[in-house]
């Protein structure tokens, strides 16, 4: 049970991050509070963009479904399956890809890094480390 | 358990105040010039359409929204412009018209000045295409590149006392966020972004000389 708290916690904390980053792209927040990095640098170029879609929402969604997936793990008919472990391990695992992607792409190709992203990279790797081990843990178990 | 709600109730509510705070102080920094006074726009400021280059019989005409110091903007101009100015401006097929839209860099507006104070004085693509060629060595740094916008300047071919007259009054601060509400009016939300005869054309693979080359033919060939 724990865990999935943990997971619900971080995943929640990732969808304010992704939610601010997208509100950025679409204009409803025009300046990013990033300190010294290169949020605006980074969000601007044809990187922040994956099939015409902000890359951001990705996160959106991504986060939205690791939060509902793990507060209905922790309903008491659910708390006993597999499944809400499993398939937040499956979306967390997708999402550290993504953000491994993402990461290259800020140091290699733009030599700029932006706070919220790295931010959002280390919310997506807890929650690959909560949810994984313990996904495979109960499938050897089974 | 009910613990653990009320922890994710303060954390949902943190976090949507943080975001609407962020959002409510972004109209109070979209007003700011570059030394961050407010900024009045008057009616010859929104009467301004932005500097336009090629015939004005030219079939098709581009806007293009752009930030001198966006780097995805300064690829465009650098990488592609060119071909698309000897093609299709100087055969007399394109005009393009270039609107200041500052996304939100630390030296978006003060670039945006520069240009307008060099196109005073006639120099504006001299200065548009500096900028935009020079600008890794400027864009990424943390002090002011108004000695740099200067030399540039006056290797445009400006005069530099003029410029430095206009670049201190900020006579044009008032024009940058005209089109910046503009732009924004206009639903622009990234740089650079391209309306095509009024309309606003999404390239998925990156905007290219080809692509424009493409679609200036897709144009004219229509109204042959």
């Amino acid at each position: 049970m724990r865990h999935r708290q943990a997971i619900a916690l971080l995943a929640l904390v990732g969808f304010s991050i992704s939610l601010y980053l997208w509100l950025y792209k679409i204009g409803i927040i025009g300046r990013l509070q990033c300190g010294t990095g290169s949020c605006e640098y980074v969000q601007t170029s044809r990187y922040g963009t994956l099939l015409g879609v902000p890359v951001a929402f990705y996160g959106v969604v991504a986060y939205a479904g690791l939060l509902v997936v793990a507060l209905a793990g922790l309903q008491p008919g659910l708390l006993q399956r597999r499944w809400p472990t499993a398939v937040a391990a499956a979306i967390a695992a997708g999402g550290v890809l993504f953000t491994v992607y993402l990461t290259w792409i800020e140091l290699f190709v733009l030599h700029a890094i932006c706070r919220w992203c790295v931010g959002s990279g280390v919310v997506i790797t807890l929650i690959a480390a909560l949810a994984i081990p313990t996904a495979l843990r109960r499938e050897r178990g089974a | 358990m009910n613990r653990f709600y009320v922890v994710l109730g303060l954390v949902a509510v943190v976090a949507g105040v943080l975001i609407w705070k962020s959002s409510r102080s972004e109209s109070a920094t979209a007003l700011s010039s570059p030394q961050g006074a407010a900024v009045t726009v008057t009616a010859a400021d929104s009467a301004f359409h932005g500097y336009s280059t090629g015939s004005d019989s030219a079939a098709v005409e581009v806007v293009e929204y752009a930030d001198f110091q966006c780097p995805h903007c300064a690829e465009f101009a650098v990488v592609q412009f060119p071909t698309i100015r000897d093609q299709l401006i100087l055969s007399g097929r394109l005009r393009w018209r270039f609107r200041d839209f500052p996304v939100g860099f630390p030296w978006s507006r003060l670039s945006a000045l520069a240009a307008q104070c060099a196109g005073e004085q006639g120099k504006f693509w001299e200065m548009s295409d500096a900028l935009f060629q020079r600008q890794s060595d400027w864009g990424r740094s943390t002090k002011s590149p108004n000695g740099l916008f200067r030399d540039l300047a006056r290797a445009s071919g400006a005069d530099v006392g003029k410029y430095d007259a206009c670049m201190d009054s900020q006579r044009y601060a008032g024009r940058i966020e005209a089109a910046h509400q503009e732009g924004a009016a206009r639903n622009v939300n990234g740089t650079p972004t391209f309306f095509v005869n009024g309309r606003l054309h999404e390239f998925p693979r990156g905007a290219t000389s080809d692509g424009f080359q493409a679609l200036v033919d897709s144009i004219a060939g229509k109204r042959q």
